[in-house]
Order: C-alpha cells, then sequence, then structure tokens
C-alpha cells in the first residue's frame, strides 16, 4: 500500500516492518514523533520514553543482547548524552540488530547547535546509513537491522529535519516474522575490561574492513549515469537538492551506505567523470576522506559548511544560477519569534524574576527558556540539558571567591530535571552549593509537543504509572529548604524568592501547574480544578500605563489611539497575571 | 523540472497550516501525482513564523521550495503575506487573508504593524485578498478559517477537478465533518 508518510513516520514503519519488538527515546526535534509513531504499534512492540538519551541506548542495548531486534532513537545533540554506551556497542556489537537513530537539525530550527553526527560513526567505529526521503527511510531500517545482525555492529542512522519532517510517498510491506535470538552468555563480547576490549577492538577493525566491501557493492550505494561532463557524490537530503538542481545533465553516485565509505566505488566513479562535486549540508564529512586518498574534488570550496542547505544554494555555488524573484523593501517588517503562549504558567514565574537584581539567571531547554525572551529576558545562560544547575552552581562558586554580591537561580523544567538536572542537583548537595533552584514543572514535556515523563503518571503507551515527585526526590538528595508555588501566583513566587534569597545554602523552589495546551487528566482536574476562562479589561479604568503589557502576553492588545489595553478572548486562557500586575485593578476574569 | 508544481502555506504557529497542507498533500496523492511536503516543528510552532510547503507533479526530489519558485503562495495572516513574497514566483499567484496576526515586538510597542501590505503585494503580483476569518464567523466557526482558505488555494492552483470534500471529510475531526465542507465551498467561491 501506498502512504503519504514524514520520514518519522517511516522509520517508525521500517521498525515495525523489520520486526522490531523493543524501541527507546527521550524526545527532541526534530526526532521526536518517531517514537510517538512506533508507539502506535502497541502489542508488536514495547515502545518507551526515557529520562535521557543515554539510558534509552543502554536500555535497546541491553535488548539487544538479549536477543531482540531494537531501535533508539533522539535528536543529534541527544547522542552526546548517549554517546559513552554508543563507543562500548561499537565494540561489543549486538544480538538482534540494533539500530540508533540520530536527527540532526542543520539550520538550527529547534537547536543549540548544528553539529553533523555522520562523524560520530567514524569516531565510535560504527555502520552508518543516510536515508534522502521517507521511502528510504524505512526501506534503510529493514537494511540496516540486517546489517547490522549480519556485522554484528550497531548502526547509526542519520536523519536530517528536512527528512524527518518532510513527507513523501512510502510503499509498505508486511512485518517480518522473525523469533528473539537466544541469550548467550559471553564475557569474550560483552564484558569490556581491558583484557577483553583490546581485543574486541582489533575485531571491530576487522569488521570495518568487511563493512568496506559491502559498501562498495551494496545497492544502499548506487549509480545514476546521465552526463558524464558533471559527476556528483552525495548522501542524505543534499542528494534530493542535487538532482533537483542538476537533472540529468550530471552523473550521480548517491551514497545511502555512508561509514565506511565505498572508496573503490567512490575511485571508479571519479575516474568515468569530468568534474567531481561532492554535494554535501553541513561539514566535509565525504569530501574529507575523498581528500584523504587524493582523489581530487570540489566540495566546501564552494558550498558553506553551515546552515541548511537549499536547492538554491547548490545552484548559485556550482552552476551561477540566480532564479528571479520579487524585489520589495522588506527590512522593516517586525519579527515574530516564538513565545510563551497565553495562559503558560512559566509566564508568572518569569515576570516575577524579571523583577530581581544582582541575580545571574542559568537557564536550560525546553518552553521556559522563551523566559529569556523581551520583555520578561530573566534568563543569563543557556546550553544543554541539564546545564542550569551545575553551571549555575560554578558560578555562585565564582561570585562567591570573589566577594561578589551575586546569587545564582537555576531554571529547569520537570522533564529536563529527570533528564540530567538530578545529578547536577547532586553535585549543588554533596559539595555545599549555595544556588537557587527552580523547578519549573508543568505537568508535561511541553516543548516537544506533550509527552509523558516520569513525573507525568503515565507511560509513552498510555499505561498509569507511577509518578515520580518531584519534591521527595529533592529532599532524598538531601535539600532541606524546598518551596512550591503556583507560579501564576505572583504575591506567592514574589515571598518564594526572598525566602530563598535570605537562605545561606541550596534551596529549591518547585513550581507547579499545568502547561496550558496540555490535555487534562483526571489527576489534573482534581488538583488543579477549571481555571481557565477568560478575562477583560473595564476600559474606563484603564490608565494605558502598560504594566500589563509587560508580562509579553500575546492575548493583549494596546491601542496606541485610545491608550487603553484590551485582551484578544480568542487567545485569552484565564491565568490572571495581567490581572495581578493592573495596578488600577481595570481587569477581571469574566464570572468572578 | 517545469512539471512539479510548487505550493507555500505561511502563517502563524497555530493557524491550522499543518492540517490544510495534510489534506492538500493527501488529495495530490490520491490524484496520483507524487507529492513532498515539508513542515516546521518545535520551538518554531510557539506563536512563531511558519511555513508548510507543498510540491507535486510526475517525479518530485527536493522537498522545499527556494525563493523566486512558488507558484502560489497563500498566506493565513496578512504579515507574513509580505515575509514570503521573495519566495513567489514573479509569474505566481498571492493569495492573502487580511488578518491580522501582531507579532511580539509590536504588542510590546517596539514595532508597528506594516501598512499597506495588500496595496504592496497587489502592485507585483496577481492577488487575490481573502477576508476568510470574517467567513468562517459567518459560518459558526473561526477556527475553520484555515479551511476557507483552502478553498481559495484549490481555486487558484486550479485543482478543482479532484474530490476535495471527500478528502476533507476522511481527515478533519469528527463531528466538524459539515462545517470543514462549508467552509472549503465558500473559500471556493
Amino acid at each position: 500500500m501506498k502512504m503519504l508518510l514524514t520520514g518519522n513516520e517511516a522509520v517508525a514503519r521500517g521498525a515495525y516492518e523489520a520486526g522490531v519488538t523493543y524501541a527507546a527515546a527521550y524526545p527532541g526535534t526534530p526526532s521526536t514523533e518517531i517514537m510517538e509513531t512506533v508507539a502506535e504499534y502497541k502489542g508488536d512492540i514495547l515502545a518507551e520514553w526515557a529520562p535521557n538519551e543515554k539510558v534509552a541506548l543502554e536500555c535497546v542495548i541491553g535488548a539487544s543482547l538479549a536477543g531482540a531486534r531494537v531501535l533508539a532513537t533522539m535528536k543529534m545533540v541527544g547522542v552526546n548524552v548517549a554517546s559513552d554506551p554508543l563507543f562500548c556497542a561499537a565494540y561489543a556489537g549486538v544480538n538482534g540488530g540494533l539500530v540508533l537513530v540520530s536527527a540532526d537539525d542543520p539550520g538550527l530550527h529547534s537547536s543549540q547547535n548544528e553539529q553533523d553526527n555522520r562523524y560520530y560513526a567514524k569516531f565510535a567505529k560504527v555502520a552508518m546509513v543516510e536515508p534522502s526521503d521517507s521511502q528510504e527511510s524505512k526501506d534503510m531500517v529493514l537494511a540496516a537491522i540486517e546489517i547490522s545482525e549480519k556485522y554484528d555492529i550497531p548502526v547509526l542512522f542519520r536523519m536530517t529535519t528536512r527528512v524527518c519532517h518532510g513527507k513523501s510517498l512510502v510503499e509498505t510491506g508486511e512485518r517480518q516474522q522473525v523469533g528473539q535470538r537466544p541469550y548467550v552468555k559471553n564475557l569474550q563480547k560483552y564484558d569490556l575490561v581491558p583484557a577483553v576490549s583490546r581485543k574486541l577492538r582489533a575485531g571491530l577493525e576487522e569488521k570495518l574492513k568487511r563493512l568496506e566491501e559491502f559498501s562498495n557493492t551494496t545497492d544502499l550505494n548506487f549509480i545514476d549515469w546521465n552526463d558524464k561532463g558533471i559527476g556528483i557524490i552525495s548522501s542524505g537530503v543534499a542528494y534530493q537538492y542535487a538532482r533537483e538542481v542538476f537533472g540529468t545533465t550530471a552523473s550521480y553516485l548517491k551514497l545511502g551506505f555512508t561509514n565506511p565509505l565505498p572508496m573503490d566505488k567512490i575511485r571508479a566513479f571519479a575516474k568515468e567523470v569530468g568534474m567531481l562535486y561532492v554535494v554535501e549540508e553541513l561539514e566535509p564529512f565525504i569530501e574529507e576522506q575523498l581528500n584523504a586518498v587524493g582523489i581530487a574534488c570540489i566540495g566546501k570550496a564552494k558550498i558553506p559548511n553551515m546552515g541548511e542547505l537549499t536547492p538554491d544554494i547548490v545552484a548559485k555555488a556550482l552552476l551561477d544560477q540566480i532564479r528571479p524573484t520579487i524585489e520589495y523593501d522588506s527590512t522593516n517588517i517586525p519579527t515574530r519569534p516564538p513565545t510563551l503562549c497565553a495562559g503558560c504558567p512559566h509566564r508568572g514565574f518569569f515576570y516575577e524574576l524579571s523583577k530581581r537584581k544582582n541575580i545571574m539567571v542559568t537557564g536550560d531547554i525546553g518552553c521556559y527558556g522563551l523566559g529569556g525572551s523581551d520583555p520578561l529576558n530573566a534568563k543569563d545562560t543557556s546550553y544543554d540539558m541539564g546545564s542550569s544547575i551545575s553551571m549555575g552552581y560554578g558560578a555562585q562558586r565564582a561570585f562567591e571567591r570573589n566577594n561578589e554580591n551575586m546569587r545564582t537561580i537555576s531554571t529547569i523544567g520537570d522533564s529536563t530535571f529527570f533528564h540530567t538536572g538530578i545529578n547536577s542537583l547532586i553535585h549543588v548537595v554533596y559539595n555545599r552549593g549555595n544556588t537557587i533552584t527552580c523547578i519549573l514543572d508543568n505537568r508535561i514535556t511541553g516543548m516537544t509537543g506533550h509527552q509523558e515523563n516520569p513525573g507525568s503518571g503515565f507511560t509513552l503507551q498510555g499505561m498509569p504509572t507511577k509518578i515520580i515527585d518531584i519534591e521527595e526526590v529533592v529532599k532524598a538528595i538531601g535539600i532541606e529548604h524546598i518551596r512550591k508555588v503556583n507560579p501564576l501566583n505572583l504575591k506567592e513566587v514574589e515571598e518564594a524568592f526572598d525566602w530563598a534569597l535570605e537562605i545561606d545554602g541550596p534551596s529549591v523552589i518547585i513550581t507547579r501547574w499545568p502547561c496550558i495546551l496540555k490535555k487534562q487528566n483526571d489527576a489534573d482536574h482534581k488538583e488543579f480544578g477549571d481555571y481557565r476562562g477568560t478575562c477583560m479589561v473595564a476600559e474606563e479604568n484603564c490608565i494605558g500605563c502598560k504594566m500589563c503589557i509587560k508580562t509579553g502576553c500575546p492575548a493583549l492588545r494596546f491601542n496606541k489611539e485610545s491608550k487603553k489595553v484590551k485582551i484578544d478572548a480568542s487567545q485569552c486562557a484565564g491565568c490572571k497575571v495581567c490581572l495581578q500586575v493592573c495596578p488600577v485593578k481595570a481587569i477581571r476574569k469574566v464570572g468572578e | 523540472m517545469a512539471e512539479v508544481k510548487n505550493i507555500l502555506l505561511v502563517g502563524v504557529g497555530g493557524q491550522g497550516t499543518i492540517l490544510v497542507g495534510k489534506i492538500l498533500s493527501s488529495g495530490l496523492m490520491r490524484a496520483g501525482y507524487d507529492v513532498k511536503m515539508s513542515e516546521v516543528h518545535g520551538m518554531a510552532q510557539r506563536g512563531g513564523s511558519v511555513s508548510n510547503q507543498v510540491r507535486y507533479g510526475t517525479k518530485v526530489y527536493s522537498p522545499i521550495i527556494d525563493k523566486g519558485q512558488a507558484d502560489i503562495l497563500v498566506a493565513f495572516e496578512t504579515m507574513e503575506a509580505l515575509r514570503w513574497l521573495d519566495y513567489l514566483n514573479p509569474n505566481g499567484k498571492a493569495v492573502v487573508n487580511d488578518y491580522r496576526i501582531p507579532s511580539a515586538p509590536i504588542l510590546m510597542g517596539k514595532n508597528d504593524y506594516p501598512e499597506g501590505i495588500l496595496s504592496i503585494i497587489q502592485g507585483k503580483v496577481d492577488t487575490t485578498v481573502i477576508k476568510a476569518g470574517e467567513i468562517a464567523k459567518k459560518l459558526g466557526n473561526s477556527r475553520t478559517m484555515n479551511i476557507v482558505l483552502f478553498g481559495a488555494l484549490v481555486k487558484g492552483m486550479n485543482l478543482t477537478d479532484i474530490n476535495w470534500e471527500q478528502v476533507i471529510t476522511s481527515i478533519v475531526k469528527a463531528g466538524t465533518e459539515d462545517i470543514n465542507v462549508e467552509a472549503f465551498r465558500a473559500g471556493l467561491k
């Protein structure tokens, strides 16, 4: 049957067809929908959210050793977190086939950096495939599982945003009925102590040699002969762009299996063509390896190694082609940055935080990063998952050493706290730190589109489960000063900051209110009640002071002519933050 | 690849461009075209500027539309039409919703909402201006604004041969089929 699928949905379909029985992930754009779709194959595949990517990969490694075909998925920075087990898995190999999806984000649509994870395949010495559309995304999962089992090696499945979130037609197939392989205890394979790993390392080099032979012969790396004046080597979505621009005026060596590269096939192709171009998105992963063996080619000398590639860039760089566009003045179009939603529980918290002086706010990864944007501006840093607490700790130490009157406040979401924030908080307590940690619990993993997490009460496949209580965790770590607040109650938040700033020692403020976009479950209803509604401004009372506008709520409109504020009822969720800020009580909630 | 057609939907996160992209691509697929589509997820969705790109023809390679290449630009919000105008082919068509959503800098008073956008665009290309918000409201459900615009898109691209009402009915939320079909018909006028 033909279906129109995103690359992410196609990977999930591929996992189903390949007979995968266990899969784990931590959500992250652009990878998230893979595991959400895998979860729909309930009964055939056990799909889980792990608290972080390292745990996800370790879980699938364990299942692979026990004989299952497995899949782990994550965004590219998640592979950094999971890199420790990845390197081990390369040495030990697999039992059931193991595929690790790395979803890279060229152009930084939704990421903190633009790393090219193809280098991980070379670094960790694992096999790699790179699909260029949805059909390949499905087919290559089946191929990768087969390669993994045949060559006893994990396969890195490298995708990019446009492959993940691009939709195209997919011919689907049936699920392979494969039994689970038997588990065989084998210390010489799975006990990575130095004496064993030395041998495994030598074995891995042998595997890579055999994989290069495979790379030279597999149809995953194919040549499309057309005019031989120009030859193009490309992989992933970059191949589609090259095809778009050059059509049949060039010949192509399209690489689907990219570690190890098919050097014999590349040499043969290079000999046949006139000019050889390597068209790659991001880094010169292929080009560098061609240069190393003396194959002349043009790549990054013309095509930038940063930003998302487009057919336009390829056409300009290699063909000097500039296509006409409509000329107009676009310099004065106001920007449209993402904002905290109307009714977002983070708004009240960040509004109060923005009023504090002599503080450094170390932020973290999630919607609450938007608390650092205009007009709230309550953020100094944002690095990697969990970094807010440890970076805040380090900064506090340096401020103390220098006798500076500065406190650090770390802001971290519930899911990010479970991810790696816990470790950092242990460091704070263990090393007698003096930071204020704010855990912003909105009862869901928000930014990536509402995934369950260890604090939400449900598993990915909808099983009710134990709620890991953040307060109990924090207590168990040894934090003695804990306050729980409603982040939409400004007085409560203000008092909590006053309280924490007075304490000489580590403290934790837990804000607890559901994401306004969250589909509330029974427990939410019980705890938070029916609070949604609309606020409105009594225009005759509004003095036009714009205090409410400083909360940055997108439902508030200031009319320059009338000098009055109006609330857009279609957006307002009735959170009442503006109502508390208004100095003349001109705002009320409808029905109260 | 002259036979490949490019449709660019732009708007603000939350306006329902993704649903229209889904209906559009499903219908084109059922009509036998090769289809590729690209959409925006994650952070940018939180009230940010979003695009949804649909390409169809006998064989499609790139999933994205370049500057100057869109055959039709459907802007769900007026200012977004101007932001994305350079993606439209100078010989293409613009369908612009006369509907303003001020962005954060405008709400904070740092910028003004630009005036005269419609006449700028009308002066450059073949433009259809539609008050999809008002039309949807009159029909009784403001949230069907996106489907009204979809109707205008189908008309603009001359894709009326496809049985869109059937496609819409199979995709929209149960219980909203009739109102969405009505919205589609209103946009098609």
